[in-house]
This record gives structure tokens, C-alpha cells and sequence, in this order.
């Protein structure tokens, strides 16, 4: 496992600080983060959340190399892409899914990198962005793992991959917190072996 | 993206080079192969080569593929906080020369020059400023050269327009004829519109302003290189840059020949 993506809209910031705190601060890989939100160029949800956990977060900066135990969220207002060799990239590229940031564009580009090597996590949200990158992310051999809907305070995304595409799992928030903690405090466990390991 | 297409995605853009003589080989690579699909998709070819096939054959075709590699997105105002910086902080300072020559690279359909020549004449430097705009984009200096656009992106144009610290209403600065609008002939009295491409072309003259808003996020960091040094070679010393609020000159090897103008937003001096 190389990598963590994660997509999410409305509900975002609430569950994203339950997922993101769980992280230890020795967590193997990096995390990219899309979250809906006005684009004011703010980096309110970031700059909270790095206070409150031990993993450094961060808005993306454009050409910097991605670290382990790192969390990046694509700035309000651009895209996030990721390039062969895991520098970041940021475009102004129309709007996706009327979103911009897109959670597709950045997991479709994450999947072109990583491949099997990747898990891409679409959580709570009021619109469709995803499922697409979401279904590129499974055909290019990654993990994909959707929040239930109804645990989902916003079930509108999670429904719409599901519509689209049948992913590796779909787990309630908590579960998908402690499996990712728990493929952290052993990082000899795949993390494939982890989610099976879950119940869904 | 497979590797086989990420090999295509290479040879068509090694085509486009060889053939029309433009150069996206150093772009950044993950967007512009997100625009090579997309065109494959919209136009119908079962794979880039097939599409490279076309595009050497049918000039016609390469245009609407340049279009969509160029990526011109751009609005009215675009982050008004630099707006306001740039009223408040810059023309000032610029107001103490007698005539002030602004280039503006990357201007796409002009939203963002108009934008600029509305705040010089609310400053009152109307008739003492010229814009050079280029883009690399004939169809979209069309675009910016006639100043007609959609009623639509006035809306939210207004609303950054009063962000950016506008003195009146932007209505002032257009004519409005039902679904489209016409910028002001005194606005474009001041503007220049011309081919120029910032990988393959040189300066061509001393400027007090560079503008260069959400270009450079598409280069790789050796091109990035050859564009600050031309905007290098454009300043006088003291002379003004301005970036896109995600781009910097820290990582690039003249990072300490400019020095940060204010707080948050991407403005430049050249040492010296
Ligand atoms: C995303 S737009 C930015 C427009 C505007 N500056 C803004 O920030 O709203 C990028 C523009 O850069 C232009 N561009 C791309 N490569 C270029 C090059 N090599 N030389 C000049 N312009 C280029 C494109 O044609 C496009 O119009």
C-alpha cells in the first residue's frame, strides 16, 4: 500500500476529524484529501484539524513531494492530481461534477499512479463526485471502500458509486477508522487482509 | 491512464510539437493527460494514436484539441483579495510614473485583463496605461479582443468585483444585449492582444507589471525555470510580479531576486 485517497462533501469536516485523528503519527503513507467546500482560498478545515491530531495536515502545495504521515487537502478552488514520480499538482481545469475540487479528477490520477497499490475511501456527501474515480480506482486493481449510507450524513455519494460500481467494501465510519488504525499499528499487515477481516 | 497510453499521451504531444510547433512535452503531466483522454473520449477515437493519426492529417482538428489542452478557464476578478492588494498596495506606487506598461501572460478569454483595466481607470490612471495580454491560444484572443461574454459571469463578477474593493457598479463597464455582454471601447483603448508563447518565444520589452495567474501550476519546475527568468528579463528592478494564489518563485532558481510584496496574496518585486 502506497497510498490513501479519500473523497467527501457535506458531513466531511465532522467525520474526517474522527477518521484523521485516529491516525498515529507513524502512519506509512500518505493521505490526499478532497473536500467539497466554498471557495474562499481558506484553510480552516486543515489548519483544525492539524491541531488536533498527531499526523502533520495540510493544504497541497503545488510540486511538493508527498510524504508518509502526512494528510494533504486539495485547496479550495483547484484540482488535486498526483504525478509519477508523487509530486502534486494543482489545475484550474473546468469544473468536474460541478465540483472543483473534483474528488474523480483525484482519484482517477491517483489510480494512474499507484494502481493496486492504492485505497480510495468516498465518505459522506451531497452529490455524485466520485463514483467515477472511484470505479477507475477498483479497474486499476486499488481497494475502494465506501461509507454505509446510512451511516453516511449525507447518503447521496456513497449511493451513487454504489449505483455505479460494487466496491471492495462498504463499512460504517467507525470500522473504516479502525482499519486503517489497525493496518497502521502493524505495518507487516496488508491491508488487504485487514479490511477482510472486517464485517460488512 | 495504462503505461501504453501514457507512452501515446507522450508521442502525440512529441507530435503536436514536430508538426504545429507547440510544446506541451514539459507541461505537467497528470492534467494534460486527463485532456488527452477526455478529448479521445468526446471525439470518438477508440485510442490516442488513432487520434494522433487525425491531428497530424487535419489541422482543423489540432485547433479544437489546442483549445482543450490550453485549459482557458478563467473569470472576472478571480480572487478578489489580490484584487484589493493590487488597488491598494501596487497602484499607488505605480501611480508615480507617468505611463505604466502592464504584461499580462496567460490572459486566456481576457476576463481577468478587463478586470485589471477597471480597477486602473477607478485609480485614475485611465489613458496613462497599456496592457500587452498574450496567450498562447488564438481562439481565446479572439475571444478577449472583441470583450463579448456571457451575461452569466457578470453575476458572480459583480459580487468579486465589490470583494476587490469596486468604487461603482460593474455595470458601468458594459453594455448588456440579452444574453451576452460588450466590455467598454474606453477599456480596450488600453489593451493589446497578441500571440506569445511563454515556452517557445522571448521578451519583448521592458514591463513594470508581470502578471501570470494559474500558468505556471501547469509546468514542470524546468520550465517554470525559463518563464521566471523571462519575467526576470522583463523587470526593471523594483518592477512588479503577480502570481495565481497557489503558485511561488520560491522554489525556482531566482527565488532570491524577488522579494514578497504583502501578506497573503502573490505579489512580487524584483530586487534591485
Ligand atoms: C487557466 S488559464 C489562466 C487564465 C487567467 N490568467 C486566470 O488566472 O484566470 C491558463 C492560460 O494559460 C495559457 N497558456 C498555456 N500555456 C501557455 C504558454 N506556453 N504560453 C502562453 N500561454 C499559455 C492557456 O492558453 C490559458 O489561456
Amino acid at each position: 500500500m502506497k497510498a490513501v485517497v479519500i473523497g467527501t462533501s457535506h458531513g466531511g469536516p465532522k467525520a474526517l476529524q474522527q477518521l484523521i485523528s485516529a491516525l498515529p503519527v507513524d502512519f506509512p503513507v500518505p493521505v490526499l484529501i478532497v473536500l467539497h467546500r466554498h471557495p474562499d482560498g481558506k484553510a480552516r478545515a486543515e489548519n483544525q484539524l492539524n491541531l488536533a491530531c498527531v499526523v502533520t495536515v495540510k493544504q497541497a502545495e503545488e510540486k511538493e513531494t508527498v510524504e508518509a504521515g502526512t494528510v494533504y487537502f486539495a485547496p479550495p478552488g483547484y484540482h488535486l492530481l498526483i504525478e509519477d514520480d508523487e509530486t502534486l499538482s494543482l489545475s484550474v481545469d473546468e469544473k468536474v461534477n460541478y465540483s472543483r475540487p473534483s474528488i474523480d479528477v483525484l482519484f482517477e490520477s491517483a489510480a494512474d499512479v499507484y494502481g493496486e497499490n492504492l485505497v480510495a475511501i468516498l465518505l459522506t456527501g451531497a452529490n455524485s463526485d466520485g463514483a467515477e474515480g472511484l470505479r477507475s480506482v477498483k479497474e486499476a486493481g486499488g481497494i475502494t471502500i465506501v461509507q454505509k449510507p446510512e451511516d453516511a450524513e449525507a447518503a447521496t455519494m456513497p449511493k451513487a458509486a454504489l449505483r455505479l460500481m460494487k466496491p471492495d467494501k462498504v463499512l460504517s465510519l467507525s470500522e473504516i477508522t479502525s482499519c486503517l488504525s489497525k493496518f497502521l499499528l502493524n505495518h507487516s499487515v496488508d491491508f488487504y487482509e485487514c479490511i477482510k477481516g472486517v464485517r460488512s | 491512464m495504462n503505461e501504453n497510453e501514457k507512452l501515446e499521451a507522450e508521442l502525440l504531444l512529441q507530435a503536436i510539437y514536430q508538426k504545429y510547433g507547440y510544446d506541451f512535452r514539459s507541461y505537467a503531466k497528470a492534467s494534460i493527460r486527463r485532456r488527452i483522454k477526455k478529448h479521445q473520449a468526446v471525439s470518438g477515437f477508440a485510442s490516442i494514436s488513432a487520434m494522433q493519426h487525425e491531428l497530424i492529417h487535419n489541422e482543423q482538428f489540432f485547433t479544437t484539441l489546442l483549445k482543450e489542452l490550453t485549459v482557458n478557464v478563467t473569470e472576472m476578478f478571480r480572487d478578489p483579495d489580490y484584487f484589493f492588494s493590487f488597488r491598494n498596495q501596487v497602484i499607488p506606487v505605480l501611480a508615480e510614473k507617468d505611463h505604466i506598461q502592464i504584461w499580462h501572460a496567460g490572459c486566456a478569454s481576457g476576463e481577468e485583463v478587463y478586470s485589471m483595466a477597471i480597477m486602473l481607470e477607478e485609480e485614475g490612471l485611465a489613458g496613462r496605461y497599456r496592457i500587452y495580454a498574450t496567450d498562447t491560444c488564438s481562439e481565446a484572443l479572439n475571444v478577449a479582443r472583441e470583450g463579448i461574454y456571457p451575461v452569466a459571469i457578470m453575476q458572480e463578477g459583480s459580487v468579486n468585483y465589490q470583494k476587490a474593493g469596486g468604487r461603482r457598479s460593474l455595470s458601468e463597464y458594459y453594455t448588456a444585449h440579452y444574453d451576452h455582454v460588450v466590455m467598454a471601447d474606453r477599456l480596450k483603448a488600453n489593451l493589446v492582444f497578441s500571440e506569445h508563447n511563454l515556452v517557445t518565444d522571448a521578451v519583448f520589452s521592458e514591463m513594470d507589471c508581470v502578471v501570470c495567474r494559474n500558468v505556471l501550476i501547469y509546468f514542470s519546475r524546468v520550465l517554470q525555470d525559463r518563464v521566471f527568468k523571462l519575467f526576470y528579463d522583463a523587470l526593471p528592478g523594483g518592477g512588479f510580479l503577480f502570481l495565481g494564489s497557489k503558485e511561488h518563485v520560491r522554489f525556482s532558481n531566482l527565488a532570491d531576486k524577488f522579494v514578497k510584496v504583502c501578506g497573503n496574496e502573490k505579489i512580487f518585486k524584483k530586487v534591485g
